[in-house]
C-alpha cells in the first residue's frame, strides 16, 4: 500500500489533509475481464442454445456436448461476467466511499489474477466432464479450494480498506459488500465440503435430501449474495452519482439492507417443492419467499424515485438508461420469484423453461444492466474523456432490452405450454400427451425464438465493447486519481446510538451480518440433519453396485442433470406419467443428489426396468432411432471409450467414509462384480443382437439407469423372511 | 460423519429458537432506530457518494468524438 502524502493545508480541508490515490489500474483490468468473459458466455449460451434447437450442432465433439457446455455457460455468465463486474463496482466505488486507496496493491492483484485462473480452469475442466454436478457449484475439489483462497483475499482487502478509510459512516454500498464476501464464503465453503476420491473427482459429504437442502441453501443464495447483494451496493452508489443527486431515502436503504440479508438466507427451500424435502422446510422457504418482495421492491423503488426530478436525464444519457432497465428488471424478477414459490404457481413453472426465462430476466437485464451502465460510467473517467459516441451506447441498448424480451417470452411461453401438456387429461382420464416427445417438440420454435434474443443481446454487447474500446482509445488511461481528505480522527465521548456504532466499526459490523444469515441457515439445516425421522430409512434400498457407481459417475461427467430430472412429484400428472412419486428414504446413498432442476427430457426417477437394455443402447447412439423429433445429442463416444474403473477402489472406501453401508474389504472385490455386471449386460445385449462389449462405458449408464428407482419395487429381503417364517 | 457432531452437541435444540429471537429483537430495534433518525444525519449519509472530488466531469450525454456527423448535423 502506498503511504498517504501530508499535503499542504487547502482552506476547505483540515490542516492535516493526506494526499492519496485511488487504484484505477484494478479497476480497468476487472472491466477488461468482465468484457471479455461477458463475450464468452454469450457464445456458449447462444451455443447450447442452438444445440436445442439443431441438436446435430457440432455434435461430433464431445467437450462441447450440450451436458458438458451448460455448467460452463451458467459459470461464466456468473462468476466470470457478473463476478468480475461486480469487481469492477466495489473497487471503484469502495476506494471512493472510504476515500481512501485499496488497503494492498499486492492483494488486488493476487484477487485479480487469481479469479481469473478459476475462470480458466473452469473452461477447461467443465468441458472434459469433471464436475460436481451441483448448480453453480461445479467446480472440483482443487478449484473449491482455490476460489476459497482467492475470495478471502478478497475479502481482506475490502475490510482492510474499510479499517484504514477516512470517513467515518460506512455508506450503505459498504454494507452490501460486506455482507457480500461474508456470505459467499460461508456458502462456498459449506456447500463444497467433499470427500476427493482422485485429483478431480470427489464426493460430496452430503446425501440425497440434505445435499438437495445444502445445495439449495447455496444456490438460491449464491444469486442472492453474488449477483444481488453487490449489485444493489453498485445501485446505491452509481444510480446517485449518474443522477447527480442523493439517493431518495437513506432511511429506507437500511431496512432495505437488514430485512434483505435477514430474509434472503430462509428462501432456499423453494427450490425443492413438492420434492422429498420435509413439508415444514418448503413452507418455510415459501413464506419467507413473499415476506422477501417487501425488501426487494423497497430498494427498487429507493433507486427508481432516486432519478426524481431526473427522469429527462434518462432520455439523454445511456448510464441512466441501463441503471433504470436494470432496477425495473429486478423489481420484475423480484415479484416473479415470490410468486414462483408459491406451490400452485410452482407446480406449474417447476422444471420447465420458465424458470430459464426468469434467470435471464434478472442476469440480462439486472446484472447486464447495472454492469453496462458502470462500465460506460467509469471507462470515460479514468480514460479523462467522453464515451466515442452516445448513439452507439444507444443501439447497444436497444438491441439488449429487445434481446432480453425476445429470449425471456418465448421461453415463458415455451414453459407454461409445455407444463400445461404435462398436466393435461383426456375425457377417459389417461394423461392427453403421455409422449413427452410431443410437449418437447411444440416448443421447439420457441427455442428457435430464444436463440434469436440472445443474438441481439449479444450483438448489443460486442456495440458495447466496440464504443468502449474506442473510447479508451481516444484519451489517455490515468492509473492513479488523487484525492484529498483528512485522516479520521478518533471519535470523543459517546456514539450517537448502537446502530451509528457500528456502522464505525467494520468488523462488528461483519459479525452481524454474518450472525444474521447464519440464524437462517442454521434454522433450515439442522432439524433435517439432526431427525433421523426426516428422513425415513428404506430397508431395501441399497447402495449402488460397482459398475452403477461407475455409470452414475459417467452420467455426472455428461452433465444428464441438465436435462433429466429424477425428482417425482406427488401430483397425479407426474405420477401417471413417470410412477411412484419419490420417497426421501430412497436417496440416502446419492453423494450427490441428481434431483435436478429442468426437464428438457423426461424425469428419470423411475428409469429402470421401463425398457430394455438394447433400448438404451441404441437410444444413447441414436437417440432419434427409438424417440423420433428427440432433440437429445447423440452419446457417440461412450461406445468408443473404454469404461477406466481404475478408481473403483477408491470410490468404495470414500463412500463408505461418508456412511454408505459398502461391507469392509469390499473395494477388493469391486472391480471384479464390476466387470461381471458388464459382461451379464453384454452378454444380454448379444444376445438380443446388438454388438456390444463389456468394456464400453455406455455399458455401465445402462446399469446405472436400469437400477434407478427399482429399489423400493423389490420387497426388502429382511420382510421377505419374516413373512416367509410366519407361514 | 457431520450429523454425529451437530448430534453430540449439548442442548442443540435450544439453539434455532435463540437464534429467531435473536434475529427479531435485532431487527425490531433497527427499525425504531431507523424511524427515529434525524432527517440532517440522513441527508449527510446520502449526499456520501456525491460529496468526492475524484470524478473528472465527463458527461456522456454530450456529443461525443463518435457521434461528430450528428453534431455537424445540428
Amino acid at each position: 500500500m502506498p503511504p498517504a502524502v501530508s499535503a499542504a493545508p487547502e482552506p476547505s480541508l483540515s490542516p492535516d489533509a493526506e494526499t492519496f490515490a485511488y487504484d484505477n489500474a484494478v479497476v480497468r483490468k476487472f472491466i477488461v475481464a468482465t468484457a471479455g468473459w461477458g463475450i464468452v458466455a454469450f457464445l456458449v449460451g447462444l451455443t447450447i442454445a442452438l444445440k436445442l434447437v439443431f441438436p446435430g450442432f457440432l455434435a461430433f465433439i464431445p467437450q462441447l456436448s450440450y451436458g458438458r457446455l451448460r455448467p460452463l455457460h451458467t459459470n461464466a455468465a456468473i462468476f466470470a461476467f457478473a463476478g468480475n463486474a461486480l469487481f469492477v463496482g466495489v473497487y471503484y466505488s469502495l476506494q471512493r466511499l472510504c476515500k481512501a486507496r485499496m488497503f494492498s496493491d499486492k492483494l488486488s492483484a493476487i484477487h485479480f489474477w487469481g479469479w481469473q485462473l478459476i475462470i480458466v480452469s473452469a473452461a477447461l475442466t467443465l468441458p472434459f466432464g469433471f464436475t460436481t454436478s451441483k448448480e453453480y457449484a461445479e467446480l472440483e475439489w482443487p478449484i473449491d479450494i482455490a476460489i476459497a483462497l482467492v475470495w478471502v483475499t478478497f475479502g481482506v482487502n475490502l475490510i482492510g480498506t474499510v479499517l484504514t478509510r477516512r470517513v467515518r459512516h460506512m455508506y450503505v454500498s459498504i454494507w452490501f459488500y460486506l455482507a457480500t464476501f461474508i456470505t459467499v464464503a460461508l456458502l462456498h465453503i459449506v456447500n463444497s465440503l467433499e470427500l476427493p476420491v482422485s485429483f478431480l473427482k470427489s464426493y460430496s459429504v452430503y446425501a440425497g435430501v440434505q445435499d438437495a437442502l445444502v445445495q439449495w441453501w447455496y444456490g438460491h443464495n449464491a444469486v442472492a449474495f453474488f449477483l444481488t447483494t453487490p449489485f444493489l451496493g453498485i445501485m446505491y452508489y452509481f444510480i446517485p452519482k449518474a443522477a447527480n443527486r442523493p439517493v431518495f431515502s437513506y432511511r429506507l436503504s437500511i431496512v432495505h439492507f437488514w430485512a434483505l440479508i435477514f430474509l434472503y438466507i430462509w428462501a432456499g427451500p423453494h427450490h425443492l417443492l413438492y420434492t422429498a424435502l420435509p413439508d415444514w422446510a418448503q413452507s418455510l422457504g415459501t413464506a419467507f419467499s413473499i415476506m422477501l418482495i417487501a425488501p426487494s421492491w423497497g430498494g427498487m423503488v429507493n433507486g427508481l424515485l432516486t432519478l426524481r426530478g431526473a427522469w429527462d436525464r434518462v432520455r439523454e444519457d445511456p448510464v441512466l438508461k441501463f441503471l433504470v432497465i436494470g432496477v425495473t428488471a429486478y423489481g420484475m424478477s423480484t415479484f416473479e420469484g415470490p410468486m414462483m414459490s408459491l406451490k400452485s404457481v410452482n407446480a406449474l413453472t417447476h422444471y420447465t423453461d420458465y424458470v430459464i426465462g426468469h434467470v435471464h430476466l434478472g442476469a440480462l437485464a439486472w446484472n447486464g444492466g447495472l454492469a453496462f451502465a458502470m462500465l460506460y460510467y467509469i471507462l470515460p473517467r479514468i480514460y479523462g474523456t467522453r464515451l466515442f459516441s452516445v448513439r452507439l451506447a444507444n443501439l447497444h441498448f436497444w438491441l439488449a432490452s429487445l434481446g432480453i424480451l425476445a429470449y425471456s417470452i418465448p421461453l415463458y411461453i415455451g414453459g407454461i405450454t409445455q407444463s400445461l401438456m404435462w398436466r393435461e387429461f383426456g375425457a377417459d382420464g389417461a394423461l392427453r400427451y403421455p409422449n413427452f416427445l410431443e410437449t418437447v417438440v411444440r416448443i421447439i420454435p420457441m427455442y428457435a425464438l430464444r436463440v434469436v434474443g440472445g443474438s441481439l443481446f449479444m450483438a448489443g454487447a460486442l456495440v458495447a465493447i466496440y464504443n468502449l474500446y474506442r473510447t479508451a482509445r481516444s484519451g489517455v488511461f490515468e492509473p492513479d486519481t488523487v484525492d484529498r481528505a483528512p485522516a479520521l480522527a478518533p471519535v470523543a465521548g459517546r456514539e450517537h446510538g448502537w446502530h451509528r456504532a457500528l456502522e464505525a466499526r467494520p468488523t462488528q459490523f461483519a459479525v452481524l451480518t454474518f450472525i444474521a444469515i447464519a440464524i437462517g441457515g442454521f434454522i433450515e439445516y439442522v432439524p433435517t440433519a439432526l431427525i433421523q425421522s426426516n428422513v425415513p430409512t428404506i430397508a431395501a434400498v441399497k447402495p449402488y453396485t460397482p459398475l452403477e457407481l461407475e455409470g452414475r459417475d459417467l452420467y455426472i461427467r455428461e452433465g444428464c442433470v441438465g436435462c433429466h430430472s429424477q425428482m417425482i412429484r406427488p401430483i397425479r400428472a407426474e405420477t401417471e406419467r413417470y410412477g411412484e412419486y419419490s420417497k426421501a428414504g430412497e436417496f440416502v446413498y446419492d453423494h450427490p443428489f441428481l434431483w435436478g432442476s429442468k426437464r428438457t427430457g423426461p424425469d428419470l426417477q423411475r428409469e429402470g426396468g421401463k425398457y430394455p437394455d438394447s433400448w438404451h443402447f441404441l437410444h444413447m447412439r441414436t437417440p432419434a432411432s427409438t424417440s423420433p423429433g428427440s432433440i437429445m445429442p447423440a452419446y457417440t463416444w461412450l461406445y468408443s471409450s473404454t469404461l477406466d474403473d481404475s478408481h473403483i477402489e477408491g470410490k468404495i472406501i470414500t463412500l463408505r467414509r461418508l456412511g454408505v453401508p459398502y461391507p469392509a474389504g469390499y473395494e477388493r472385490q469391486a472391480q471384479a462384480d464390476l466387470r461381471a455386471q458388464a459382461e451379464k449386460i453384454a452378454t444380454g445385449l448379444r444376445t438380443s443382437g446388438v454388438e456390444a462389449a463389456p468394456d464400453q462405458e455406455v455399458i455401465a449408464l445402462i446399469a446405472y439407469l436400469q437400477r434407478l428407482g427399482t429399489d423400493i419395487k423389490n420387497k426388502p429381503a429382511a420382510t421377505v423372511a419374516s413373512v416367509e417364517g410366519g407361514r | 460423519m457431520y450429523t454425529e457432531v451437530l448430534r453430540s452437541i449439548e442442548g442443540i435444540a435450544i439453539f434455532p429458537i435463540m437464534s429467531l429471537l435473536v434475529f427479531v429483537t435485532f431487527f425490531t430495534a433497527m427499525l425504531i432506530w431507523a424511524s427515529r433518525l434525524g432527517p440532517d444525519r440522513l441527508a449527510m449519509f446520502a449526499r456520501m457518494p456525491l460529496d468526492t472530488t475524484d470524478d473528472r466531469a465527463v458527461p456522456s450525454d454530450q456529443p461525443s468524438q463518435g457521434d461528430s456527423r450528428d453534431r455537424e448535423a445540428r
